[in-house]
């Protein structure tokens, strides 16, 4: 690590749900006595990481392991419960409406499905105009049509094309014009949720290879959030593995799919189908997934881990450092128990 | 000897107000017990109507207006709906993408089971049951007793792929017709539902069609794979042939845009444009204003499958 202070620091984000509905569904009765009683969906729990400025950092996990939450919480749309996110030196996570305005320029976000997250009843002008006329109140119409050609040409979508609605486009050009909204503030941190998820396998290249080539050009920092490893091992410089809102293990991308530590992370990357590899014998996990309203006590992955024992069932594992720089959350990794 | 389900240059058209299009265009192959094939593409390509055309359900306004089909002997494209609904679902079984959309909310799985049972068979409730029971148990359902009378919302989405693909096999089909069956589901759900389909053509004999988008778990599950563009099947062949040695450059193409073929970093290898809309499909081969190697034969005359190499049938004029 060097030592430039990080772009985006979050530590200990801690973010539960409140589900428990109304009055009377949180009755419930106890030897007899009515209790009321919350239910939480325990979303993100503890979780600390950083993002350099240049690099990728990928998030990585199955549905419902929080990695969207994680996305949202950093752009300021979910208040943590606890925890602190800081952008450079500015600690952002409690700040105001009024106050969020600077950060919203330089971080922005672009969306999973771009069918649903462009305004079908705006033109693409429409679209990207109404971020740069509400940052920048004074710059003029000559300035914004400028403006608003020269991201569409980096996106590759025909400037021609801007009086059209997102209807007349097809998922990967809508794709772009996302990625156009994106970047129209001249942003310097993006979160991207699932990009390319939605697309098909010869469009998800387009799109990838130009969210790269934006990187370099525009010297952005990306915070990736997919479940495609994939898709993670070609772009990513580090990877965070979540599971049930744990981070398990953090690592760069090459040290992770070389040499995963966490059984987690094995049994993930042990289960992609890669094109041209017979039946891989991938690892078989126990169990289902336990729902984050009722996580399990100790390591939250030890009712599917092969490997678990005592320790894991009563005390949760901390994240501790190995000697290459990966991050693991594991008892068996820390006491150097074979996993073979 | 005849195969278990030959498909024999099939065309399918959807009539429109402003007329016809076609879907699927001269598609055949063929299916064998205990053969799983693989067809992929990207989506528009047809390979779902493709898989519906099998067992007839197109609906209106889409047809089958040329080919036929062939499952044990029998044309089942000439069958009438009351001898069709002997085959489908019962010979052959199909599989949908969403486990939530396929299962029935409001009722137990048990019940769904069951009914599917009463509808086919002439059996008591209680034999059903015992059947149901027993195809739960083969679909690996941890605890099936309890299951059989739990509701849809209780159970996980790689369980209640688990329960679709038991209620397809409760009359013990020849060939499940699998479309897209984990796309909804995590990669680790995924392995597993895979493991399980191969697991079942090889214990029950069956054949299985395996529908994706997704040419790694094709590659892994398959013995062959159709390929299709634009609603034809543009190279064909034995699954490790294709995935190591395509012909096609179309499949060239898909193969290079999955990241993980090349090493990370690199840029990934890109087909420009996308697929054309069935309502403007360019003449002569539809994948020219795409193709790198387009000569002026591509835009005038239809390439034809043809055999190339290594067993591989491509549909290109350049190979």
């Amino acid at each position: 690590m060097n030592a430039q202070e990080p772009l985006v620091k979050i530590s200990d984000v801690v973010k539960h749900f409140d589900i428990s509905g109304g009055y009377l569904d949180q009755l419930t009765f106890k030897s007899g006595r009515p209790v009321l009683e919350k239910t939480t969906v325990k979303a993100v729990n503890n979780v600390s990481l950083y993002v350099e400025k240049g690099e990728t950092l990928s998030v990585v996990g199955e549905s419902g392991c929080g990695k969207s939450t994680l996305a949202r919480v950093i752009m300021g749309l979910y208040p943590p419960n606890s925890g602190s996110i800081h952008y450079k030196t500015d600690r952002i996570d409690n700040l105001t409406h009024e106050q969020w305005l600077p950060f919203r320029r330089k971080m922005q976000m672009i969306f999973q499905d771009p069918y649903a997250s462009l305004n079908p009843r705006k033109t693409v002008r429409q679209t990207l105009e109404e971020p740069l006329r509400f940052h920048n109140p004074k710059m003029t119409n000559g300035e914004i049509r400028d403006k608003i050609a020269d991201v569409m040409q980096q996106v590759g979508v025909d400037p021609a094309w801007i009086t059209r609605y997102p209807h007349e486009f097809s998922g990967g050009q809508r794709q772009r014009i996302s990625i156009a909204r994106g970047l129209i503030l001249d942003p310097e941190f993006i979160v991207a949720d699932e990009p390319v998820s939605a697309l098909d396998v010869s469009i998800q290249a387009q799109i990838l290879n130009l969210l790269m080539e934006l990187r370099v050009k525009r010297n952005l920092t990306y915070l990736f959030i997919t479940h495609d490893l994939s898709v993670v091992h070609h772009i990513s410089s580090r990877v965070a593995v979540l599971y049930l809102g744990t981070l398990c293990e953090l690592a760069d991308a090459r040290t992770l799919f070389e040499t995963p530590r966490h059984p987690y992370t094995r049994a993930l990357l042990s289960a992609i189908p890669k094109v041209g590899e017979q039946a891989a014998k991938h690892i078989k996990l126990k169990g289902e997934v336990p729902t984050p309203v009722n996580l399990p006590p100790g390591c939250v992955f030890h009712g599917r881990c092969v490997y678990a024992y005592d320790r894991c069932r009563t005390e949760a594992p901390r994240l501790t450092e190995l000697r290459d720089g990966t991050h693991v959350a594991c008892h068996a990794v820390e006491e150097g128990r074979s996993l073979d | 000897m005849s195969h278990l389900l030959e498909v024999k240059n099939l065309e399918v058209k959807f009539a429109l107000r402003f007329g016809d299009i076609t879907a699927i265009n001269d598609v055949s192959f063929t299916l064998d017990k205990r053969e799983r094939l693989g067809l992929v593409g990207e989506s528009g390509a047809g390979k779902s109507v493709t898989g519906f055309s099998i067992i007839n359900l197109i609906s209106k306004p889409g047809f089958i207006s040329k080919g036929s089909i062939w499952f044990e002997g029998n044309e089942i494209s000439k069958y009438n709906d009351a001898q069709m609904r002997e085959i489908r679902g019962n010979r052959i079984a199909m599989i949908f993408q969403d486990p939530m959309m396929t299962l029935n909310p409001v009722f137990t799985i048990g019940f769904q089971m069951v009914e599917t049972l009463l509808a086919h068979r002439n059996i008591s409730r209680a034999e059903a049951r015992a059947i149901a029971l027993e195809k739960l148990k083969k679909v690996h359902i941890p605890s099936p007793e309890q299951r059989l009378d739990q509701y849809p919302h209780e159970l996980s989405g790689g369980m209640r792929q688990r329960v679709i693909i038991a209620i397809s096999l409760l009359s013990d089909p020849a060939i499940i017709i699998a479309d897209e069956p984990t796309t909804a589901l995590d990669v680790t759900i995924q392995a597993e539902i895979m493991d399980l389909l191969q697991e079942l053509c090889e214990t029950d004999n069956m054949g299985l069609i395996l529908i994706t988008h997704d040419l790694g778990v094709v590659s892994q599950v398959t013995q062959k794979i159709a390929v299709m563009y634009a609603g034809k099947i543009i190279e064909f062949g034995p699954t490790d042939q294709v995935v190591h040695n395509p012909v096609h450059p179309y499949t060239i193409g898909l193969i290079g845009s999955i990241p993980g073929s090349i090493p990370p970093g690199q840029d990934l290898k890109q087909i420009p444009g996308m697929m054309p809309t069935l309502t403007d499909i360019p003449p002569g081969c539809a994948f020219n204003p795409r193709c790198e190697l387009k000569q002026d034969i591509c835009t005038r005359e239809t390439p034809v499958l043809m055999e190339k190499q290594n067993g591989i049938m491509a549909a290109c004029h350049m190979k």
